[in-house]
């Protein structure tokens, strides 16, 4: 069998990441320095990223990320849909934390309406987003210690993702694709059971911190991989869009949960937790501080919704806004109530309007500022809908934090920003 | 339910309402039009002024860039409108500040010189839209395959695609 030249065209071949690396800005052909391609197929990189490598030794001299391998035209998806019919298309733009893009979302659509929402319906939202942020902190702390090498993480990790999955589950019908907010308020009432097992899950959580903690946190080759690699400064962070832990990690004391609150967190009581080194150690040691603040949260929103008013026949408050030409009717009264049938089938067939006008809404989604620009021009489909995610900001900063650190910590570097290329692709 | 009528549009009404808002300080000059609607401040400015408005901004304690993005209004001229998102991490505020462009000259100075976080935004809205940011450090399409042809988020390309 005759050998393997660039002729031969693997894709990316040799000559396609010279010539990459040479459009990125990067020398690339120095007489030190050789160009490596890293991704998209590599585990380390979460997804498909790419990049473009140019290194001296063992040393990054320059890097140049290569995106888009998974853009699915979301945005452009939207402008073809109703508003309601845009809340499923939310979910896979950032896979771990779809709850928090449907908050992001349906908080937008409800500005331009001037849509109030029932006091039950924001606090099971919180709950249901401090449960996704656990969730999504998991899924990097179990891939984050595995690229550094510490694969038993992982199985501990995804023991309590089950967990969380189940609670989705339970409200949702689905486990990673939930669509379960809707504008005006949510789906469907939580099935028998759900508080108790959410309880459950809050009260076992401290303990399996706990667990991990013990794991990673005095293990010296963690720390010795950790600690000092891949860091950034406040001014760096502010300069390069990085938001939500990394930039907490900076020694930026920045919550848009706490800043600029929305769905009711200014009634949460809880900490910011803020790191002043800026490394992947800070990073790491940041998040697992906000999965215990989450836990605090969660157990906040459920005494809440525990001393709700009940109705006069007993049933707790409604999870919908009173709005029947934007919110579906509930099955019964579709059946039984000539207006609701009606209402119900002009929503499904023709959508609602929304005034024309534009707005955007942030959320502090679990790897940052999540934010959802929508432009209406007063018709039932989106003109405009826009989404600014963490993960593309701190993309940026990635070339500032490995730039003359060793390759392996490169890896390391990935792990701590907790980049999700769904949403960065789009 | 939304009012419209709570709406303030116009630069004097606006500029007046909000006389204390540092980012209408820092831009009693440039600003050419200005909105306050949803409790969201929009100003417009012209098209050569946004990086010196970027800067005003930025000296009035508007410290951190969001987002860019762009609006097309086809077949309206001017076609384009770019929306800045910019906050405050003191003031806890944001504004949007906006620079609408005909489609015989879309093109916009970069305000990569202010904020290096606008560099992926600015290529987005470049590949996506097909609007020149001038001084851009590496204006290359970034969603897209090189050869790609057409900006898929113009209104006259269909959401299929061509085929």
């Amino acid at each position: 069998m005759a050998p393997i030249t660039a002729s031969d065209r693997i894709t990316p071949g040799v000559e396609d990441v010279i010539a990459d690396a040479k459009r990125h800005g990067n020398a690339g052909t120095g007489e030190h320095s050789m160009v490596l391609n890293m991704g998209p197929q590599h585990p380390s990189t979460h997804g498909v990223l790419r990049m473009v490598l140019e290194l001296d030794g063992e040393i990054v001299v320059s890097l140049a990320p290569d995106i888009g391998y998974l853009h699915t035209g979301i945005e452009k998806t939207c402008e073809a849909k109703f508003y309601q019919q845009v809340v499923p298309l939310t979910d896979r733009v950032d896979y771990l934390c779809p709850m928090t893009n449907n908050l992001a979302y349906c908080l937008a659509v409800e500005k331009l309406l001037g849509l109030e929402i029932p006091e039950r319906a924001q606090l099971l939202r919180v709950l249901l987003n401090e449960i996704t942020r656990i969730e999504s902190h998991l899924v990097w702390l179990g891939t984050h210690a595995m690229d550094i090498g510490a694969l038993t993480m992982f199985l501990y990790c995804w023991r309590e993702r089950e967990a969380t999955m189940r609670i989705f589950e339970a409200v949702s019908g689905q486990r990673m694709m939930t669509s379960y907010f809707r504008i005006g308020g949510l789906a469907l009432e939580p099935p028998m059971g759900f508080f108790e097992t959410v309880q459950t899950f809050l009260d076992t959580m401290p303990a399996h911190i706990d667990q991990y903690e013990g794991l990673l946190t005095g293990n010296p080759i963690w720390m010795g991989r950790l600690k000092g690699v891949g860091t950034l400064t406040a001014a760096q962070a502010i300069a390069l869009g990085v938001t939500g832990p990394p930039l907490r990690a900076s020694g930026v004391d920045w919550d848009l949960r706490r800043d600029m609150p929305y769905s009711g967190y200014e009634r949460f009581k809880f900490d910011v937790p803020v790191s002043n080194d800026g490394d992947v150690w800070a990073r790491y040691v940041v998040r697992m501080l906000e999965m215990r603040e989450s836990v605090k949260i969660c157990h906040q929103a459920m005494q809440m919704l525990e001393g709700l008013p009940r109705g006069a026949d007993g049933k707790p408050g409604p999870i919908v806004a009173d709005a029947p030409k934007i919110v579906l009717p509930n099955r019964e009264k579709m059946k039984t109530e000539m207006e609701a049938l009606i209402h119900h089938f002009k929503i499904v067939t023709e959508g609602f309007a929304v005034p024309a006008g534009e707005v955007y809404q942030a959320v502090e989604s679990p790897r940052g500022e999540m934010g959802y620009y929508v432009v209406s021009d007063g018709t039932a489909k989106p003109y405009r809908v826009h989404m600014r995610n963490p993960s593309f900001a701190t993309l940026q900063a990635l070339e500032t934090m490995c730039k003359g650190r060793l390759l392996a910590d490169v890896v390391a570097v990935i792990g701590s920003i907790d980049i999700v290329l769904g949403e960065i692709d789009r | 339910m939304y009012d419209p009528a709570s709406a303030l549009t116009g630069k004097t009404f606006v500029f007046e309402a909000m006389a204390e808002n540092p980012a209408v300080v820092a831009l009693s000059e440039l600003a050419t039009d200005a909105k306050f609607d949803r409790d969201e401040l929009t100003i417009t400015v012209a098209r050569e002024s946004i990086v010196a408005a970027c800067e005003a901004v930025k000296a009035a304690g508007y410290n951190f860039f969001e987002t860019v993005t762009a609006v097309d209004w086809f077949p309206q001229e001017p076609r384009f409108q770019l929306s800045y998102h910019i906050l405050s991490h003191s003031l806890k505020q944001r504004i949007r500040l906006r620079v609408m462009l005909h489609s015989t000259a879309a093109s916009v100075p970069s305000i990569t010189s202010v904020w290096p976080a606008a560099n992926f935004y600015e290529r987005e809205v470049f590949d996506l839209f097909g609007i020149d940011f001038a001084g851009h450090p590496r204006l290359t399409r970034i969603m897209m395959p090189e050869n790609w042809e057409g900006h898929p988020l113009r209104k006259d390309y269909p959401v299929e695609g061509y085929r």
